[in-house]
């Protein structure tokens, strides 16, 4: 069963066109991330789905029913805000229960169901308090509690966890999972920490500039991106941009050179047009460092993170240092010259246009 | 005091009595010579009339100053008017406030105009209204109403208390429309936005959630307002001079009529120190009322 779905949603403010044509499906329970850089539209199409600002163009339909024009509190959404968005002057009680009160539910029933989302939450003893009394992480459970006691079809967050430190950030993560998983609720979540997005997405939604560039589970946008831009934005440390010339093509199978020295050739490459310059794609896990290596490079940079260290070293290919992520901790320094291999299993092309024409190369010599 | 302790316990050791001893002896001396010169004359019996037979009397100024029923009926008035006054501006003001919070084409002139107002000069707003709005032949209500088939109405006759307070609403709802835009202004949008998902709207969404948050800017404008609105003489002396009858004798406006018509220092003294814990009075309740509201 469909729980919503959005056909070529377009808001427009004032000529100026943000959220050009998104289309998609949310199943029920499911637990949906919009990611992308900022000022992509991600909030705006939130917004639009909640009622808050009006579709301009395109079809919003809630378990079949069209509900452009519908207003928000009838939709039966409930949204998360960044900034918590709790009323000062009501009590925590009086917070969560503001919803139920307005629709005219009893106060008796009111008490229960804000006692329930309570102590799912595990905010019983706050109930009495004022928002202004409140450490952070409980406001944002408050602004969370706010929400499951209305019951609402499907949940919608804004960034809800950017004001919190990382630690907690870190803690509210696993709880929201957990909460997912103990209501089964829709959720829609909006976040351009590609962390959250990895760790918590059954299914993410990219955006960049008002368009969808691909929707997939986590993994599958991390082993398949379909372009250059997800490519890029998916995955930490950022995937490396080489580029690569073409040599010759023959079908299927293309020759390149990545340097003078260095070439491979790649099977089952999908048609690239006319054009010689290619990009290849590799992630930074991909490379290592080996002195018999075919590229060379001096080292820049080492960041050392305890578990992994980070190399970027200036291969003479492109305009970037190529970064190198090493598991466990490595002796080098700035300065130092150093060889790298590529391991070919998990490299990506791209073509002059951005779209990933072949992965998984079978390279005659790196 | 505290203070001169707390920068003796951590700042320089300076002596700043003396340093702000100039400031305060000249406070002191603007505020207690006034006023210990009105309780004096207000012991006096002294009539201007008699400038050579000045006595001393004690508090019977006063005895005699509270049997006067005209002092009662003053008060009266003087509570009316600024109470009426408070009530109608700052509701006026919040509706403006409201109104302009919304953007519009022309807001920011709108704005502007809706302020105005409140630089008219209170002589000159008061003869406007007098003599071109409520005036029973000339003024333009009289001709609404005239076109309308009603009878005009003669405002300051029959309604003459009223019609101050119209004058003076005109002229103070400005002010609250002004203090508490800005404080809409300050009006979290996401908690808007919050409350829209939760349900309210309209009327629902104005008195659970902007009348809450104006709460403290009312208390403001309350009190600003009552401390001028106590004073209130110009439009009085301009339209009725306080009547007709008594019917807009005003504190400040009887004084003014004992002092300068009737020329009895001494009375007029003990109606101001009257007019002083009047104040003082409607200082007290409005202070108490507005910091149990901001408590909660
Ligand atoms: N009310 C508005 N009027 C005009 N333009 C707007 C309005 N709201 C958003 N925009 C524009 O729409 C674009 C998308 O904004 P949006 O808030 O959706 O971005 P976002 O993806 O949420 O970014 P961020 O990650 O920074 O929150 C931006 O270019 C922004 O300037
Ligand atoms: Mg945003």
């Amino acid at each position: 069963m469909v729980s919503l779905k959005l056909r070529d949603l377009r808001k427009s403010f004032g000529g100026f066109e943000v959220v050009k044509g998104v289309s998609f499906e949310v199943s029920e329970g499911e637990f949906v991330v919009f990611v992308g850089p900022s000022g992509c539209g991600k909030s705006t199409l939130l917004r639009m789905i909640a009622g808050l600002e009006e579709i301009t163009a395109g079809e919003l339909l809630l378990d079949g029913a069209r509900v452009n024009d519908v207003a928000p509190d009838r939709r039966g959404l409930a949204m998360v805000f960044q900034s918590y968005a709790l009323y000062p002057h009501m009590t925590v009680e009086q917070n969560m229960g503001f919803a139920l009160r307005l629709a005219g539910v009893g106060k008796s029933e009111r008490r229960r169901k804000v006692e329930q989302a309570a102590r799912i939450l595990q905010i019983e003893n706050l109930l009495n308090r004022k928002p202004a009394n409140l450490s952070g992480g409980q406001r944002q459970r408050v602004a969370i509690g706010r929400a499951i006691v209305r019951n609402p079809k499907v949940f919608l967050f804004d960034e809800p966890l950017s004001n919190l430190d990382a630690a907690l950030r870190v803690q509210m993560r696993m709880e929201l999972a957990a909460l997912h998983r103990e209501l089964k609720g829709t959720m829609i979540y909006v976040t351009h920490d590609q962390v959250e997005a990895m760790t918590m997405a059954d299914r993410i939604v990219v955006l960049r500039e008002g368009l969808v560039e691909q929707i997939g589970s986590p993994l599958s946008l991390y082993n398949e991106p379909v372009n250059l831009f997800v490519a890029g934005f998916i995955g930490s440390p950022k995937m490396n941009f080489l580029p690569a010339g073409l040599l010759s093509r023959d079908g299927g199978r293309v020759e390149l050179s990545l340097s003078p020295d260095v070439r491979l050739t790649i099977d089952d490459v999908a048609e690239t047009g006319s054009a010689q310059a290619l990009t290849l794609g590799v992630r930074p896990d991909m490379i290592h460092v080996a002195d018999h290596g075919p590229l060379r490079g001096q080292v820049l940079l080492v960041e050392r993170l305890g578990n992994e260290t980070l190399i970027h070293v200036d291969a003479g290919i492109g305009s970037e240092p190529v970064t190198v992520s090493h598991q466990g901790q490595y002796a080098v320094s700035a300065g130092e010259a150093v060889g790298l291999s590529i391991d070919t299993r998990r490299i990506h092309l791209f073509s002059p246009s951005g779209r990933r024409v072949a992965r998984g190369l079978q390279p005659t010599q790196v | 005091m505290a203070k001169d302790t707390q920068s003796k316990a951590r700042g320089p050791a300076v002596r700043t009595g003396p340093l702000m001893a100039p400031a305060v002896s000249l406070l002191v001396l603007w505020m207690i010579v006034p006023l210990a010169m009105t309780i004096y004359f207000s012991t006096l019996r002294y009539s201007l009339l008699q400038p050579d037979a000045v006595s001393f009397v004690g508090i019977s100024n006063y005895i005699f100053f509270f049997q006067d029923p005209a002092l009662w009926t003053s008060i009266v008035n003087t509570l009316s008017l600024v109470g009426g006054v408070l009530v109608a501006s700052i509701a006026i003001g919040t509706l403006l406030a409201v109104v302009f919070y919304e953007t519009f084409p022309g807001a920011s002139i709108a704005r502007l105009l809706v302020v105005a107002p409140f630089f008219v000069m209170p002589t000159v707003a008061a003869l406007i209204w007098k003599n071109l709005l409520m005036h029973p032949v000339n003024g333009l209500f009289a001709f609404f109403a005239r076109s309308l088939g009603l009878p005009p109405v003669d405002w300051f006759s029959s309604l003459p208390l009223t019609s101050i307070g119209i004058i003076v609403t005109w002229q103070w709802a400005p002010f609250a429309t002004l203090i508490l835009l800005t404080a809409i202004q300050s009006l979290d949008r996401e908690q808007l936005e919050a409350a829209r998902m939760d349900g309210a709207r309209g009327l629902t969404l104005f008195y659970h959630i902007t009348l809450p948050h104006l709460a403290r800017a009312i208390g403001v404008v309350a009190m600003i307002e009552a401390i001028f609105l106590l004073s209130i003489f110009a439009e009085i002396l301009v339209t009725t001079n306080g009547g007709p009858g008594s019917a807009t004798t005003t504190l400040p406006y009887l004084i003014y009529k004992t002092a300068l018509l009737d020329f009895n220092v001494g009375m007029a003294s003990t109606g101001g120190i009257m007019a002083v814990v009047l104040a003082n009075i409607v200082g007290f309740f409005l202070i108490r009322t507005i910091s149990r509201n901001l408590d909660s």
